[in-house]
């Protein structure tokens, strides 16, 4: 798979990054190199091989359901640019 | 007897999917430990996981999968042993993850199935396809600033059920029912209040129309977050009839999101490029697969109460009920417990019939559940008790229960207050009967004369001698006796 220009137009408005018109096509070039590296891995036959998502045999932690945490809403607000009475305020977002 | 409408030149099918999203009802929120009680003050109830500040990692609430799998066996559906929590990405301001931990691939429940029971009596089997676990957002609110948004972070990292079902239905009326019965399997599982006002019960409704007779489906639209039963049935409403004009012009629907408008009653087309996403949905990797084990499964299988339908089936088998009054009893849990407290002393068909045409109707006027009734289930038990005894006839007993919920007496004391306990002592009858045909030397006359209609007449005396209070049922036969 390699990346063309408009797939690097598409990721970078995914993840709300600003890509300089100039800066395109040599991100286009370093991002089809990377998954050119990666897709190395095709070459290893794991048909047979289980599909593993941790190495140390560990279970999903899990908490009891008992209220420990909140009560804070100044902390929760300390680096928000903008807030009114507890609330986070952004610029205005509706239909 | 299919619904359907009709176009120019067909029938319209309407066909309906509902994606459900109901909240848990836990004392902390799925990720963190933060409290998920409705109302909180702006921002009071949020952990620094539920406000995505960067090093903060989720833990999951153990009760939220036990309450996941609880609703599952309650739909009779299928629990996957191992299902994984995923990122759903998308930017938005209540959402400050960047991305809501939600399962995609492998949902914690799988398919699954929803008796209704319509009125005309049949009963319809919808499909449920599955039921996974993930966050709530945030809210937003947009009316308290002319050019800003406010955020509250209270609901956000709250655990709900997304409950999707097959597209099954064929009516807004049958959307409606199952609506009603998933929220009564949740209130008896204890797993979600159904709550719509305060948003814990929402659905998202998909609708498509096609020709009647056609088993293909044509194209979809999703009306989002709907969040009352009523709003629902006229979303389905408007957006087939929609779709039927639309293709009956020679035009074509297309695939699109929309909102419900409930001043109106409308559905609208939201812009485009809201939701023009795509979610890159990847399994988070700050959550190991969560397992279960089957005796964890079979414990919570276990300790399931007895649910809407079995409640409904043994009421027709032990009580002897018709399907729909059976199912008018059992749809809340607390209606069908003071149904049983009466029906256990008392003539069962005769106590679903008081509590289904009189208990409810005042209820309803007065804006009050059974628990809040001004009319206890044994106070009403001690006034079918008098009707059964023949203390008071049927008709007073209407005029006892009307007085019970002015006064709040009780049924025994206002039949002695009022003096309306029914006479059924022969002797007494007797007396009457003779004092009214020695009275009436004409009548009688009459009646010896063949003229048998003037029996009733008598009867009527007899009565009014004695104020309605007489058992007309031993007048008559008293009467006859006489006559003859």
């Amino acid at each position: 798979m390699s990346f063309d220009r408009k797939v690097v137009y598409n990721v970078a408005n995914l993840a709300r990054i600003r890509v300089a018109e100039e800066n395109i096509d040599n991100l286009a070039t370093e991002l089809s190199a990377i998954i050119k590296w990666v897709e190395q891995l095709n070459e290893v036959d794991t048909y047979t091989v289980q599909a593993m998502n941790n190495v140390t045999n560990s279970t999903l932690p899990q908490r009891n359901d008992s209220v420990l945490d909140g009560g804070y809403p100044k902390d929760v607000l300390a680096n928000a640019p903008e807030s009114v009475d507890d609330y986070f305020t952004v610029p205005k977002v509706v239909e | 007897m299919a619904y359907t409408i009709q176009g120019k030149t067909q029938e319209w099918e309407v066909v309906v999917g509902l994606e459900v999203h109901a909240q848990v009802t836990s004392k902390a929120k799925l990720f963190s430990g933060a409290s998920a009680a409705y109302g909180g003050a702006p921002n009071s109830q949020v952990s620094l996981v539920d406000a995505a500040m960067p090093g903060v990692l989720p833990v999951i609430n153990s009760y939220c999968i036990e309450q996941a799998v609880r609703t599952g066996l309650g739909l009779r559906a299928k629990i996957n042993e191992d299902s994984v929590f995923e990122r759903k990405n998308y930017f938005y301001p209540d959402l400050p993850q960047g991305y809501q931990i939600s399962q995609y691939q492998k949902p914690i429940v799988g398919e699954g199935v929803v008796m209704l029971d319509m009125e005309d009596g049949t009963r319809r089997e919808i499909g449920i396809e599955r039921l996974h676990m993930e966050q709530d957002a945030g809210k937003s609110m947009h009316d308290q600033a002319p050019s800003s948004s406010y955020i509250d972070l209270n609901r956000s990292g709250i655990c709900l059920m997304e409950i999707v079902s097959k597209p099954d239905m064929r009516s807004s009326g049958e959307a409606g029912a199952f609506l009603r019965k998933l929220r009564s399997i949740m209130r008896y599982l204890g797993t979600c209040d159904g709550n719509m006002e305060e948003g814990s019960m929402r659905a998202d409704v998909n609708v498509s129309v096609r020709p009647l007779g056609s088993s293909r489906y044509l194209t979809r639209t999703e009306t989002k977050n709907v969040n009352s039963v009523r709003f629902v049935m006229q979303a389905i409403e408007f957006e087939s009839n929609r779709q039927t004009v639309a293709y009956e012009n020679g035009d074509s629907v297309i695939q699109e999101t929309r909102l419900f408008d409930s001043q109106c009653s409308e559905t609208r087309a939201m812009r485009a490029k809201e939701f023009a996403h795509d979610y890159r949905y990847f399994p988070d990797p700050d959550l190991l697969p969560l397992k279960l084990s089957s005796s964890f499964i079979q414990k919570i299988q276990d300790g399931l109460p007895e649910l809407p339908d079995e409640k409904r089936d043994r009421f027709m088998e032990d009580y002897e009920l018709k399907a729909y009054d059976a199912g008018i009893l059992v749809a809340d849990q607390e209606v069908a417990n003071y149904f049983e407290d009466i029906a256990i002393d008392h003539d069962p068909k005769l106590s679903a019939n008081w509590i289904i045409t009189n208990l409810f109707s005042v209820l309803k006027k007065l804006g009050c559940n059974i628990v809040e009734s001004p009319i206890s289930a044994s106070d009403l038990g001690e006034l079918i008790g008098l009707v059964e005894d023949n203390t008071i006839s049927g008709r007073t007993a209407k005029e006892v229960f009307d007085t019970m919920i002015d006064t709040g007496k009780s049924a025994s004391d206002i039949v002695d207050e009022k003096g309306l306990k029914q006479i059924s002592d022969i002797s007494q009858i007797d007396t009457i009967i003779k004092q009214v045909l020695t009275d009436n030397p004409k009548q009688l006359a009459q009646v010896k004369a063949g003229n048998a209609k003037v029996i009733g007449w008598f009867v009527g005396q007899v009565m009014k001698a004695t104020k309605g209070k007489a058992n007309p049922e031993i007048v008559n036969k008293l009467l006859r006796e006489k006559i003859k």
